[in-house]
């Protein structure tokens, strides 16, 4: 074989984690400081990547005013879950020790534009976001406060779907926040749901979707079940933007996909036709 | 030997055998439970929107003097029914359906008997751009606000979202072999084992057997099945059914429709209740 008919083996570089950012969407690398400062949102695409809960009650509350409600509710392992890799008990506790949260949803009273509103605000890295016992119960008793102080519910949500080492009550939840989200609006409040990247699974199925406005970011995950489950049911392969904000505003299921530096000003603009202005 | 053998207690049914049990194709399904229960029954079809979901079955049926609207998940008996009705997995149409028709026995005041038995809500591309996940989120919002009683029988799989769109309700019944869970202890078994063939243990650690879901409060009462399980005789297991139902009915039919709607919203509140 001549020397140039050799071939030579692409070179893979891989990408240096720590400083690099990977958008999900597009595959662009950014530089983590540049995401950072961007809000984590890719510069690239336009893709609207996760916050933290603490993160984005910042940019929502009014500065100062996020009073934080239901902290002791917790997690529950009432099943004493084990799995192959241990028991879920190790593992939240970990996850409670690293983060700093109890629970996969940050619930609080707080003022938006000066109105007084109920505001939790999931977060993605608290066990995926999961819906477990003690974040139905959250959810549950932030509507009945809500009702009882007259005030607007916010819910950003970004969430796998239920725990399921909870087991069948963290299914349970789905319905438990839904009754509560109910009775919301029978007492004339109104909720509004902003389904934040991913939004999935039993969340999606749940309260996510019961919002008088349901609202969204660019390119985020949404949907019930996973793409893998369903081309594997199917046997078709989906579209690349399958499940995403701009698929499910297209198919009806979206009121408004709005930018994040524009987030609170539309909520609160919301809550003003709604009647409730300072 | 044969006495010693004799006396040596029946071996404990693991959770996959229950899982097994609560799948096998000859268990009664919706049919086979109107077929045993009610002495009337007429099919009512389609959403008023796109379709007429053959994965989940609804219609007016008489169960003794109870005039109901009966629904249920329907698997389907031969292979075509079971294509049909995408062996039980609900689309969006499939729970709006059932949402119209309980809005209509709600004028009524017409009890609702739900049948439950699906492996899962269809997840197909169709479904999710029909809104799956709001079909379901709609229909636990609707039937918690519902102003009429609601019993619930899960009769085979209970399996997750796609189960409890249509099994929120004033009583929930189970048979003894059927399973109720989260997730299918194949789909959790892949995810936290990382490994399907692991289903079994997940099955076991998920705790989704009728008595298990008993002690936790996920149901009210398991109903008796014949020995060897429901598939070996459709007629007793329709009959052990329709009592508990007759019998919830009667209760639940008496209760004003305030208080009916104030303790179905207790009964969602209790289920991970906590004292701080």
């Amino acid at each position: 074989m001549g020397w140039f008919e050799k071939k030579t083996e692409p070179v893979k570089i891989p990408p240096t984690k720590a400083l690099w950012n990977v958008c999900p969407r597009c595959k662009s690398y950014i530089a983590k400081a540049d995401w950072t400062a961007n809000n984590c949102i890719c510069p690239a695409c336009n893709y609207h990547g996760r916050l933290g809960a603490r993160q984005r009650i910042a940019q929502l509350a009014d500065e100062g005013s996020f009073a934080e409600v239901f902290r002791a509710v917790s997690y529950s392992d009432h099943l004493d879950f084990h799995d192959a890799t241990g028991d879920y008990k190790s593992k939240v506790e970990a996850t409670i020790k690293k983060s700093g949260e109890t629970e996969s949803i940050v619930m609080g009273t707080a003022t938006m534009g000066k109105v007084p509103v109920m505001l939790g605000v999931m977060d993605f890295a608290f066990m995926g976001g999961s819906l477990g016992t003690g974040t139905g119960e959250r959810i549950t008793r932030a509507c009945e406060q809500a009702i009882a102080e007259r005030r607007p519910l916010i819910i950003c949500s970004a969430s796998g779907g239920a725990r399921m080492h909870e087991g069948i009550l963290s299914l349970m939840q789905m319905a438990k926040t839904s009754a509560a989200i109910a009775r919301l609006k029978e007492a004339g409040l109104p909720f509004i749901s902003v389904l934040t990247d991913p939004t999935t699974g039993g969340v999606s199925a749940s309260f996510a979707m019961l919002g008088d406005l349901n609202i969204t970011e660019p390119k985020a995950l949404i949907g019930f079940a996973g793409r893998r489950v369903i081309e594997n049911t199917i046997h078709q392969k989906l579209p690349a933007d399958f499940q995403s904000a701009e698929y499910l505003k297209a198919h009806g299921f979206i009121d408004k996909i709005v930018e994040r530096k524009e987030l609170k000003g539309f909520i609160v603009k919301m809550l003003n036709y709604f009647g409730f202005a300072v | 030997m044969a006495t010693a053998k004799a006396k040596t207690p029946a071996k404990t049914m693991t959770a996959m055998d229950h899982v097994k049990l609560a799948r096998d194709p000859k268990r009664p399904h919706i049919f086979d439970f109107i077929a045993t229960i009610c002495s009337d029954f007429e099919e009512l079809h389609g959403d008023r929107l796109v379709n007429d979901d053959r994965g989940l079955v609804c219609g007016f049926g008489a169960i003794d003097s109870y005039k109901c609207l009966i629904m249920g998940h329907h698997k389907g008996a031969t292979i075509e029914e079971n294509m049909e009705a995408n062996f039980g997995m609900a689309n969006p149409d499939g729970y709006r359906k059932a949402m119209r028709l309980a809005k209509l026995a709600e004028r009524f005041h017409m009890p609702i008997v739900s049948f439950v038995d699906t492996p899962g809500a269809y997840p197909g591309k169709e479904a999710e751009e029909r809104g799956q996940a709001e079909a379901i989120a709609k229909s636990l919002e609707f039937f918690a606000r519902l102003k009429t009683p609601v019993v619930v029988v899960v009769t085979g799989e209970g399996g997750s979202g796609g189960a409890l769109a249509i099994a929120v309700g004033d009583r929930i019944l189970m048979l003894e072999n059927a399973i109720y869970s989260v997730i299918s202890p194949e789909g959790c078994a892949g995810i936290l084992w990382r490994d399907g063939a692991k289903a079994p243990e997940a099955a076991e650690a998920l705790k989704i057997t009728a008595p298990d879901l008993l002690k936790l409060g996920a149901i009210d009462e398991i109903v008796p099945e014949p020995a060897g399980g429901a598939q070996k005789n459709h007629k007793a297991t329709g009959a052990a059914v329709k009592k508990a139902v007759v019998a919830a009915l009667k209760e639940l039919m008496k209760l004003p429709v305030d208080e009916l709607i104030a303790r179905r919203y207790d009964k969602l509140c209790a289920m991970g209740r906590f004292s701080k």
